[in-house]
């Protein structure tokens, strides 16, 4: 951002250039410096107590648990990884995928008529729209997922009311549909606003010109206005499987003894277990499938454009 | 036509059908649990008529006036250190290019997806390490208020950036251009026309920064140590072991408290459109 001060007229191409290239590349290094001193402390956070931490995991997760749980970083081996293709851990794994999958895709399509039809509605309207979604963004997350406990408990004013009209009982707690339920109500925001964006700045005109060419209502959805939101429709996804997948607060509250979720049994090698190379070796499977969600919505991505 | 859709079509109407029941779904738990909080029945599900006891029984309890204290300490330092450092970075990221600029951009983004269960795991095995370290040169250290709030900065730098970024595009580059071109020094360009104009943004991602660090509930309980519980840690140990009224009452008081939060929050970024921007910005990414 040099200002070469020009007198009377502003055309560039004659500015004295010759003169003032020294200066000019001196202010491009104190620009480049300006902005790397400005990201500085970011990075050295980051990499601090971020980068620094994520490798830490990965040298545990090859080290050795000593007969009191302690850890021994020394006789380094693989025994943690062996122990992720053992049927119960893979069990664990799969359901997780599964649980994640399905709120994945229950709140896509339910997310994504919701979200195109707040986005179409006047300004005004629109605005309050988007408030009443942004409240349970913001409101705290266990205590959401509290309210579903309180709501399917055997005590709790569904099973109450349910048997006040004769219906019977009604078990759902402590199952994997309660567990969908809870990351679905605690998730479906994070679907929400990703896809209420993309489809507000989407241009109108291009549908409007798919249907003058005669493509029906069906069509034009799904040749423009879907690759037009392909956007939101990735980074809501990831951004409610990745979450889902490692979920440890809902499976604990809403979850029993048989829907163990990976986020919970991660947890369990460090507090009851005391096996903290193998849950650094499960921390690191979470890892892997976050990248390999990140990659493939890169991937996807890029190829759109 | 213009969307797309004609309005009063059976299309239309079942997608505000749609609408309804989303917002159905999102507040009818939310108001029945504040609703029976007020329930002076102990058994939860039952109506007994109305009371305040529980109230009364949590605002008696020092535990959870202990944790409240902790949990606001830690939001306070964790807000405003990750706000400072993450504005910066959201300003160096936008407009500047510099050596690792793309890096930077890159690691921001991922404390923002990566599920709290990993991150607890890192930062506790990081603080393990650093104090086995540190432990070998004679101090010894602890887990407690520190450490949690190194941990939530760790993840808060990463929401702030994000919520400055999206204020940082939508600004007219030629206001700041405007100010230098008038003799206006980098710093007093930022300090009189940048600052002003991002405020908005600042301040949305300081809010976002200070209800996750209140909301926090897993990254915290890993590297807690011993009586420097934080309110969210409390609630969470109660509702492991069922369901009471007292957590009712609560959670009813936290509630409110979230919902004070956004409603500042909309007050100080000037109408709900504002709140799109984190919806675009993380449309983006």
């Amino acid at each position: 951002m040099t200002s070469t001060i020009a007198p009377e007229d502003h055309s560039p191409e004659e500015a004295p250039a010759v003169a003032h290239e020294g200066l000019e590349a001196r202010a491009a290094v104190a620009e480049r410096r300006r902005g790397f001193l400005l990201g500085l402390p970011a990075m050295v956070y980051l990499t601090l107590l971020f980068v620094l931490p994520f490798f830490i995991v990965g040298v545990y997760s090859f080290a050795t648990r000593s007969a009191t749980g302690s850890t021994r970083l020394s006789d380094w081996n693989i025994d943690s990884y062996v122990k992720l293709f053992d049927p119960l851990v893979v069990g664990i794994v799969w359901r997780s995928f599964w649980i994640a999958s399905l709120t994945t895709v229950i709140c896509l399509v339910v997310a994504y008529p919701f979200a195109y039809y707040i986005a179409t509605r006047s300004r005004a309207a629109r605005n309050v729209l988007l408030v009443f979604v942004m409240i349970p963004f913001w409101s705290n997350f266990l205590i959401r997922t509290y309210a579903w406990r309180f709501l399917l408990g055997s005590d709790g004013p569904i099973a109450q009311a349910s048997e006040a009209l004769g219906l019977g009982t009604i078990r759902v707690l402590f199952t994997p549909v309660a567990v969908a339920i809870g990351l679905i109500y605690g998730f479906l925001p994070f679907m929400i606003l990703p896809l209420y964006a993309a489809i507000e700045r989407m241009d109108w005109r291009l549908v409007e010109a798919a249907r003058d060419l005669y493509a029906d209502g069906w069509t034009a959805f799904r040749k423009v206005t879907l690759p037009l939101t392909k956007s939101g429709i990735l980074a809501g996804s990831l951004l409610v499987f990745v979450p889902s997948f490692g979920a440890y607060v809902t499976p604990e509250i809403l979850g029993g003894a048989k829907t163990v979720m990976l986020g919970s049994y991660v947890v369990r090698q460090f507090q009851q277990a005391r096996n903290w190379p193998f849950g650094s070796a499960l921390s690191i499977v979470i890892m892997i499938i976050m990248l390999v969600a990140l990659i493939a919505r890169q991937r996807s991505g890029a190829r759109e454009l | 036509m213009r969307f797309g859709i004609r309005p009063g079509s059976t299309l239309e109407r079942a997608m505000a059908g749609n609408a309804w029941f989303v917002y159905a779904f999102f507040y009818a738990p939310i108001i029945t649990l504040v609703i029976f909080s007020f329930n002076a029945s102990s058994r939860v599900g039952i109506w007994g008529g109305l009371s305040t006891t529980w109230y009364a029984n949590i605002f008696r309890n020092p535990e959870v006036w202990d944790a409240l204290k902790n949990s606001l300490v830690v939001a306070a330092v964790s807000t405003v250190v990750s706000t400072i450092i993450g504005t910066a970075a959201a300003l160096a990221i936008d407009r500047y290019r510099f050596r690792g600029d793309r890096t930077l951009d890159g690691i921001l983004y991922l404390p923002i997806i990566i599920p709290d269960v990993t991150m607890a795991v890192m930062m506790l095995l990081f603080f393990a390490r650093i104090f086995a370290f540190v432990d070998s040169f004679g101090p010894r250290l602890s887990l407690g208020l520190g450490t949690i709030a190194l941990s939530h900065i760790a993840f808060n730098i990463s929401f702030v950036a994000v919520v400055v970024r999206a204020r940082l595009g939508q600004l007219d580059k030629s206001l700041e251009e405007a100010a230098r071109d008038l003799y206006a020094g980098p710093w007093e360009t930022f300090r009189r026309v940048t600052l002003p104009l991002i405020m908005p943004g600042v301040l949305g991602g300081a809010l976002l920064a200070l209800t996750l660090s209140l909301d926090d509930v897993v990254v915290t309980a890993f590297v807690a140590g011993p009586g420097s519980t934080t309110l969210p840690v409390y609630v969470f140990g109660l509702v492991r072991r069922g369901v009471s009224p007292e957590i009712n009452a609560l959670s009813t008081v936290m509630l409110v408290a979230s919902i004070a939060l956004v409603a500042g929050s909309l007050l100080v970024q000037r109408g709900p459109g504002r709140t799109s921007d984190l919806a675009h910005e993380l449309a983006q990414e």
